[in-house]
């Protein structure tokens, strides 16, 4: 037991996976002697020396296709792409090899390798250092997705993820990596990968939330409590697959939904969570299911992204919407009808 | 240098002369099939093996015409064709042992079929299915690859994979003359030379990257040229001489199997087919220019010379001939077999374990075919 940072519980987690497995290696850039920009792969190099933790020439495109190469000839790589926005380079090796190589091959190739991406926004990054990515990644079949949003949790789905048969992109939220637990890693209490979990149980509406958002929910339904609300958070963890299970009986519980993400509105992660609960909770919904996204433009600089991150506020004015009055909410509605 | 490519590199790098290609493409027969003048400073190939060469370069170009054949007839969805590259096609294989890998393109069926795969199970991406038809775990061959110079990095990858392993194994990996404009390319290079890794990329320059020239492709003086920026051993050859073409490539997969790093061959060859069934090569190229390359043609080249020197008899003509027919009549019949696919499995192989989403959509499209059944 001690204070752990979820940087230092990522480390920790690569260091336990190369420790357990000769078969894993860790690579990127800036990954060996400086240890990574974020340092999530301090001190690896020296302890398992330059075969296993090793810098790569400054190109994603190649360190990820030289990871599909690996992962074919039974290494279990994991690479490490620098932010969010340098990870497009990639984009190809990722979507049309990564995610479908099982498939091509009929099942007889897979790559059981990590692709770790540091995302999102609210370390104020100057520009291409902040967009939250993982709706690319989740709309690509054959990829798992993963987004831890605690340190307990950034340990073991990094675990899982490193053991898991086929790729995972490990979505690694930036603002998290300073957030601290007083956290055993050595004892697993964390659930399983693929399945969404419940941080803060509640009667009244549930909070969807993952990554970088989910404490921004749990300060919300603090909030809301105080208002006589009792507001259930749910951190979804694993964006693919997907849990319906845990997200359908928690809404059905409660009647009432909100989801929050910290990317761009438009056709993201959040839109696909909304059209399922719908689908799938419509009987049991009190009022329409609000979503609170980032705003549908470029991530803002710093001096701006103040503006642009879902906040509490906004949560709670999302909470406000959701009928508790038995008033229909009339903002989304054209002016004349208003 | 890198330390991880120290512990694997014997010797030191290539000097910048070394690294350089020959002037003219290097090349062993004329197109009459008599001795180039040049001596190339290569081993020419035993007349053995290029006796075995001229076998599997028959077979390749019959396999190429059933295949053209088959998609006449609609029984594949497409096909790109290899005639005319078969001296490229099948000593990028006969270079190759039984530990080392091949990394192919779309256009290289017929040196998977070199390599020993079922031509029916190569056929399987192009008749339409959704997967690559062999097991390129057992066959050390990587599934035929669409997008362009992607397979390169998955080369290097699969080359350094090996040598960690400790087993002597090379990667052939092949490219187009339009892939080597492709990012992926450039940065394959990079890699094998940065960790040295055991790599042989082979250019397969066929002249067009569909319709666009090579002149429109780069301004390089020669392809092959395109290695010595990325300290990569590199050399130009004349792609329709297969003797050439394998005495080339066997030095440089000695060079990749002795620990000397990746070595980048060029081979000037010509696609004498369109660039698919579906394409209309008289859009860009002339007929002139077909015929001038027809009569270059590397298959009646290596008869010729074979001949000459007493390595090849008219029996050994007969029986590569009639090997090439029964693969025809066994590929005709192999594929009269196929029948419709199971739309069901494409569920099967997303992931190791299907998703719960993925299994309530294949019962979803079960439901489906059971009601268009009954």
């Amino acid at each position: 037991m001690g204070t752990v940072t979820m940087a230092q519980a990522l480390n920790s987690a690569l260091r336990d996976a190369l420790s357990e497995d000769d078969r894993v290696l860790t690579f990127g850039e800036d990954v060996g002697r400086l240890g990574g920009v974020f340092r999530i792969t301090d001190g690896l190099r020296d302890e398992f020396g330059e075969q296993r933790c090793f810098d790569t020439p400054l190109a994603e495109s190649g360190l990820v296709g030289f990871a599909v190469g690996l992962a074919m000839g039974g290494f279990r790589p994991v690479v490490e792409l620098q932010f969010d926005a340098f990870a497009y380079p990639a984009f190809e090796q990722i979507t049309s090899h990564v995610a479908k190589m099982r498939n091509r091959t009929r099942g007889r190739v897979s790559l059981p390798m990590v692709i770790r991406v540091p995302y999102g926004g609210g370390i104020g990054g100057v520009e291409h250092h902040s967009d939250s990515s993982e709706a690319y990644y989740a709309h690509t079949p054959g990829l798992k997705v993963v987004t831890p949003a605690t340190v307990e949790d950034a340990y073991w789905l990094l675990r899982d993820a490193v053991c898991d048969p086929d790729p995972v992109v490990f979505l690694e939220p930036k603002k998290l990596y300073w957030s601290k637990e007083d956290a055993d890693l050595a004892r697993r209490g964390a659930a399983p990968t693929a399945r969404a979990v419940i941080r803060r149980p509640g009667l009244d509406a549930t909070l969807l939330a993952y990554g970088p958002s989910v404490p921004v929910a749990i300060d919300a339904a603090v909030e809301a409590a105080r208002d006589g609300i009792d507001v259930e958070v749910v951190d979804l963890r694993t964006l693919v697959p997907f849990d319906d299970e845990t997200v359908t009986a928690s809404v059905r519980r409660t009647g009432r939904c909100v989801v929050v993400q910290e990317a761009q509105g438009f056709a993201g992660v959040g839109a696909e969570i909304v059209a399922r609960v719908q689908e799938r909770c419509f009987h049991s919904l009190a009022a329409p299911v609000v979503r609170v996204a980032g705003f549908d433009v470029p991530y803002p600089p710093p001096k701006l992204e103040h503006a642009y991150l879902p906040s509490v506020d906004r949560v709670l004015d999302a909470i406000e919407r959701l009928q508790f009055d038995d008033q229909p909410d009339v903002r989304h509605l054209a002016p004349e009808a208003s | 240098m890198s330390i991880t490519a120290d512990a694997y590199l014997k010797g030191p790098r290539p000097a910048p002369d070394e690294l350089l290609p020959s002037a003219v493409p290097v090349r062993f027969v004329t197109e009459a099939g008599t001795a180039a003048d040049a001596p190339s400073g290569y081993a020419a190939p035993s007349d053995e093996r290029l006796g075995e060469a001229y076998r599997r370069m028959v077979l390749a170009r019959r396999f190429d015409q059933q295949a053209s054949a088959l998609t006449r007839q609609g029984r594949l969805a497409v096909y790109p064709s290899s005639r005319g590259q078969e001296a490229c096609q099948v000593a990028g294989v006969l270079a190759l042992r039984q530990q080392d890998w091949l990394f192919p393109t779309y256009r290289d069926t017929a040196a998977v079929v070199a390599r020993g795969v079922d031509p029916v199970d190569v056929l399987t991406l192009l008749r339409g299915d959704w997967h690559c038809g062999y097991d390129p775990m057992a066959t050390r061959v990587a599934p035929l690859c669409t997008p362009l110079a992607t397979q390169l990095l998955h080369a290097v990858g699969m080359a350094d994979a090996l040598r960690r392993k400790g087993e002597d194994g090379v990667v052939m990996a092949f490219v187009g003359d339009g892939g080597t404009s492709e990012g992926d390319f450039h940065e394959a290079l990079n890699f094998a030379a940065v960790f040295g890794t055991p790599v042989v990329f082979l250019i397969q320059n066929n002249q067009y990257a569909i319709s666009v020239p090579l002149a429109e492709q780069t301004a390089a003086p020669a392809l092959a040229y395109k290695g010595v920026g990325y300290g990569v051993r590199s050399e130009q050859v004349d792609g329709n001489d297969l003797v050439a073409v394998l005495a080339v490539l066997d030095e440089a997969v000695k060079h990749a199997r002795s620990g000397h790093g990746p070595f980048l061959v060029e081979a000037q060859t010509y696609r004498l087919d369109g660039h698919t069934n579906a394409d209309d090569p008289g859009r860009y190229r002339d007929e002139e220019e077909v015929r001038r390359w027809a009569a270059a043609d590397p298959l009646p080249r290596l008869q010729t010379w074979l001949r000459a020197h007493g390595a090849l008899t008219e029996q050994d003509i007969d029986v590569a001939q009639a090997e090439a027919e029964a693969l025809a009549a066994d590929l005709r019949a192999g594929i009269e077999l196929d029948g419709p696919s199971n739309v069901l499995e494409m569920f099967d192989h997303v992931y190791a374990d299907p998703t719960p989403q993925l299994k309530e959509q294949r019962r979803s499209l079960e439901t489906e075919v059971k009601g268009m059944e009954a």
